[in-house]
């Protein structure tokens, strides 16, 4: 028999969960789903060693445990922090949490180009999303902002070292999916940029998954670049056999046409099953694939505009979601007005139609 | 003249050597904690209230006992000698006259702690003083106080010296562990501590050297006696780096009892300051911990004496108060500039940020553009309050504590001295030719009755 | 091409010895100290991939950790480098000062080389000599206390040196 595993009660914005113990704050509010779940720019669930970087997740610990009922002093890192038995956390009820989140935003906007009319991840990037959840309208940073020489990384991956944040989602990836370890992080402080060396990994197989792990625009998809804006194609899934990976992807068509392949991603963005190289850039068409069905999509993502996948026709009548009132809202437009009165033929009148000339063919009729 | 414990014989002639440092007492503690259970030179430290020298204050003892001990793994004892925090020359001038003191303390605790491998992480800076402790091992390990079987009683013990690189961030106990491994100085996240996981996965404990060296008078005595010393939760005595606008820059031995006023002004210790000018403003322990005025450092706010003790030090909190830090004591004299004394500390941080998380990375090189703005004659009113609140979305958001390092020069330099930047951006043309001066901030603080 | 002499490899080897086995990796740091020492005063790739040999890790490995560490050269430097502390301390005592001065006297920039290879000079921060404010570093040493006569003597020893 398995050993079973202990469950204790941790409490998220005032909603109780039970979970195994060693999940974090994390992945217990994302258990609760919803509002609470705190925005994620680094930890990865799939990647060892993620997060703890970029502090959007920041909670405030109202109660340690019920052993140790004190608050934590600091807020802290939900994605790297275990919940103890009795834990409370506060996450969009703690003002101290709004205010650290949205000091982080601005900081993680501070060098960012804001160049989203010709980046490929907009529509799909998080950090678009975080600012427009949890930033302001304007910027206080008046200073040229970062900028780093330019790398050409071959014929797949496109680099912008200036839309970098800094996640090292890139660098577990592939330290974690490519046998020998060829991509890091150069300089320190706000000159740090993820290696240029990861050229010299593109023979490996995975090396394209870096692209789906990246929360921003840094690394994109070469072959799909300046092709289309994401929301304009039409995401399906579908699968092919591979003899390297599973095959389970996601087409991004326009029309038969397939602009790009990614692999699939959960309702937190995050990556189901890493894909190969093969699969994302060299199988473009569509009899490569056997095609599932419409892939879906959040509706709050801009990428849902035209999908109308899973709508559903309400049932209630019009008279039941008005308590019981009927307003007369629908009319028959021919009987109100003289204009569209099917009975007068407009062009049997002669010259400019004036109201007295409907007023004596409706007579006359 | 006060009691000096670690730095009495740091002038005897030839004491960098064995022979001249074993014939003036050394290595007696050594003699006596090997006689001891290890676990006992732990409860001798308790007794001391030995706190960590290297600015946290930490309680040693309790540190010491937090070292888990899983069966077969081995405990590894970290000297941290990257002494980078601006204002700190106390470590190097211990080891450069009186190396031997720190070895034979690295012995006691690393008996104390069962670490067989011990590991000195010094900054790379400090390339002279490498060979001076790499000298004193060697003759440490001659007459049979290191190494295998030391002094017959079974316990073998290596130290290693290790040069740092240039990188403030390694003195940040974790920083210095991944240092120490080969990597990046970035710090880890925590939990879990080093005393569970630190070098190599294994339990760790990460000491100062001044921390380390108090060890040996602690064995020497007793811990009892040694915490007779000094006052309060101020045990034993503390050694101050001085420097800035003082006659007499250099490292003290002092006993936490005497005053701040004593300290800048007798010619025992900093002879007052230089040029006959007046004090505007001093940072009492290293350049992260809050900058005071001269009347608030000379008088609490409650208007009583201030001591160089960590409580009197930090009396009144960051409102009024500072902290003793790692005893760095930075005098700034009446034709100083706050803007730009602070500029320069907010430049170091900027540089010294490892890069890892947004707040630091970001926030360090903002806070510096807009102080340099000020500094230039090109700030509006406006860009105090901004400072502010970006220090303000720093602290105490990081992985690390060097986002608190970085913000609070620049929180304590608006609190106490705003008026100062208001003339910034309100004289923009004379700022850039003459300074504020001493202004009103040496004159006598009304206290409320 | 890089290589350490049969003496230095003695070296390596007793750095190397200092970890626990298959940790070898702990003597990157020093290990890059030597290399810059030996190597020109500077860590090109082709060095650093040297090192990365040695030690068997990965050249990225190494690069990593040679950018981070301001003490790392990656571009050549003069054969003498004038690094002059800035930071709150010396600055209070005129450091910015005999910054100017060294800028006036070798007529470089900061980070600039002379023409002739001879001098580098760099703006570094803090390195713990706050009591004996203004200083530099230059090479293994310190040199403290600095006044425009001290740096013309500098300057004049560094140039009989050669």
């Amino acid at each position: 028999m398995s050993e079973e595993v202990k469950k204790i009660k941790v409490t998220i914005d005032n909603i109780s969960v039970e979970v195994p113990a060693g999940t974090t704050i994390l992945q217990a509010a994302r258990m609760i789903g919803g509002d609470v779940v705190p925005p994620a720019m680094c930890y990865y669930t799939k990647l060892e060693g993620s997060g703890g970087k970029c502090r959007t997740c920041l909670v405030e610990v109202s109660k340690g445990s019920e052993a140790d009922p004190r608050p934590m002093p600091k807020l802290v890192a939900s994605c790297r922090t275990g919940v103890m038995d009795g834990m409370e956390v506060k996450n969009i009820t703690s003002p101290r949490v709004t205010d650290a989140r949205n000091g982080v935003v601005e900081f993680l906007l501070l060098n960012h180009p804001l160049d989203c009319p010709v980046c490929d991840q907009a529509g799909e990037c998080h950090l678009q999303d975080l600012g427009y959840e949890h930033g302001k309208a304007g910027t206080r940073y008046e200073f040229k902002r970062r900028t780093f020489d330019k790398h050409d990384l071959g014929p797949y991956i496109q680099l912008h070292m200036t839309r970098c944040i800094l996640c090292y989602r890139c660098v577990f990836t592939a330290d974690q999916l490519t046998e020998k370890r060829v991509h890091g992080v150069l300089s320190r402080g706000d000159h740090a940029e993820i290696a240029t060396y990861i050229e010299k990994s593109l023979d490996n197989n995975f090396i394209g998954n870096v692209i789906d792990v990246c929360p921003v625009g840094a690394l994109t998809d070469k072959t799909f670049r300046f092709k289309n804006r994401v929301w304009f194609t039409k995401p399906v899934t579908a699968h092919r056999e591979c003899k390297c990976c599973s095959g389970k992807v996601t087409l991004w068509q326009r029309g038969e046409e397939v602009l790009r392949v990614t692999a699939r991603k959960d309702q937190w963005g995050e990556v189901e099953e890493w894909i190969c190289n093969e699969c994302r850039f060299e199988k473009k068409k569509t009899s490569d694939w056997v095609i599932e069905g419409p892939a879906h999509v959040n509706r709050h993502s801009v990428i849902s505009q035209g999908h109308y996948e899973k709508v559903v026709k309400p049932t209630e009548t019009f008279k039941a979601v008005h308590d019981g009132r009927d307003p007369q809202l629908l009319m028959d437009i021919h009987s109100v007005s003289e204009v569209n009165d099917p009975n007068v033929d407009l062009s049997a009148i002669a010259g400019p139609a004036t109201g007295e000339v409907f007023k004596l063919t409706k007579k006359s009729s | 003249m006060a009691k000096k414990l670690l730095l009495e014989k740091a002038h005897v002639e030839g004491i960098r050597y064995f022979d001249v440092y074993r014939r003036e007492g050394g290595y007696q503690a050594v003699e006596k904690a090997l006689k001891m259970a290890p676990n006992d030179v732990v409860e001798e430290v308790k007794k001391s209230g030995l706190r960590g020298r290297g600015g946290a204050g930490f309680a040693t003892g309790l540190k010491w006992s937090f070292l888990a001990k899983p069966e077969g793994v081995p405990r590894y004892l970290v000297c941290n000698a990257d002494e980078s925090e601006p204002g700190t020359f106390k470590d190097r001038y211990l080891m450069e006259f009186i190396p031997h003191l720190l070895i034979e303390g690295l012995v006691v605790a690393s008996y104390a702690l069962g670490s067989n491998r011990t590991y000195i992480y010094i900054r790379g800076e400090y390339a002279w003083i490498v060979a001076i402790l790499e000298q004193a091992i060697a003759e440490a390990k001659q007459n049979g106080f290191l190494g295998k079987n030391i002094l017959g009683t079974g316990f073998d013990c290596e130290i290693y010296v290790q040069r740092g690189a240039g990188a403030y961030i390694c003195g940040e106990e974790t920083a210095l562990i991944e240092s120490l491994e080969g990597k990046r100085g970035n710090p880890r996240i925590k939990p879990p501590f080093p005393a569970i996981k630190g070098l190599w996965g294994c339990p760790t404990v990460v000491n100062n050297v001044e921390t380390l060296a108090a060890v040996v008078p602690i064995m020497n005595l007793g811990g009892e006696e040694y915490a007779k010393i000094g006052v309060g939760r101020s045990t034993g005595t503390k050694l101050i780096s001085a420097c800035g606008n003082i006659n007499k820059p250099g490292v003290y031995e002092i006993d936490m009892t005497i005053s701040v006023e004593e300290f800048i002004y007798s010619d025992e210790y900093c002879g007052g300051i230089a040029n006959g000018k007046r004090l505007k403003a001093c940072i009492p322990g290293g350049s992260s911990v809050p900058i005071l005025p001269a009347n608030l450092l000379l008088k609490t706010a409650k208007g009583e004496t201030r001591y160089m003790n960590y409580e009197s030090l930090s009396d009144g909190g960051f409102a009024t108060g500072s902290m003793m830090g790692s005893g760095g004591f930075i005098v700034l004299d009446e034709d100083q500039c706050v803007v730009r004394h602070t500029l320069t500390l907010a430049r170091f941080y900027r540089h010294e940020s490892c890069g890892q998380c947004s707040p630091c990375r970001e926030g360090t090189g903002w806070m510096e553009k807009i102080l340099q703005k000020i500094e230039n004659g090109d700030g509006v009113k406006t860009d105090i309050d901004l400072l502010w609140d970006i220090q303000r979305k720093i602290e105490g958001n990081t992985i690390c504590p060097l986002g608190d390092a970085a913000a609070w020069p620049v929180a304590a330099a608006i609190r106490h001295f705003r008026d100062e930047f208001e003339w910034h951006v309100n004289n923009r043309e004379l700022c850039r030719k003459q300074n504020y001066g001493l202004a009103h901030y040496a004159d006598e603080i009304h206290v409320p009755a | 091409m890089v290589k350490f002499t049969e003496d230095k490899m003695k070296e390596v080897q007793s750095m190397i010895d200092r970890y626990p086995e298959g940790k070898q990796k702990s003597a990157l740091i020093p290990l890059l100290h030597l290399a810059q020492q030996e190597f020109g005063g500077w860590l090109s790739a082709e060095t650093m991939d040297y090192v990365a040999s040695l030690l068997s890790i990965e050249p990225i490995e190494v690069y990593e950790v040679a950018t981070f560490y301001s003490m790392f050269n990656l571009q050549p430097v003069g054969k003498h480098v004038f690094e002059v502390c800035q930071t709150g301390p010396c600055m209070l005592n005129g450091s910015d000062q005999i910054i100017d001065y060294i800028k006036q006297r070798l007529n470089i920039g900061v980070g600039e080389t002379t023409a002739d290879g001879m001098f580098t000079l760099k703006t570094v921060e803090c390195l713990g000599a706050c009591g004996y404010a203004p200083m530099m570093q230059l090479g293994m040493h310190y040199r403290e206390h600095l006044t425009k006569t001290k740096v013309d003597e500098i300057i004049e020893e560094c140039r009989n040196k050669q």
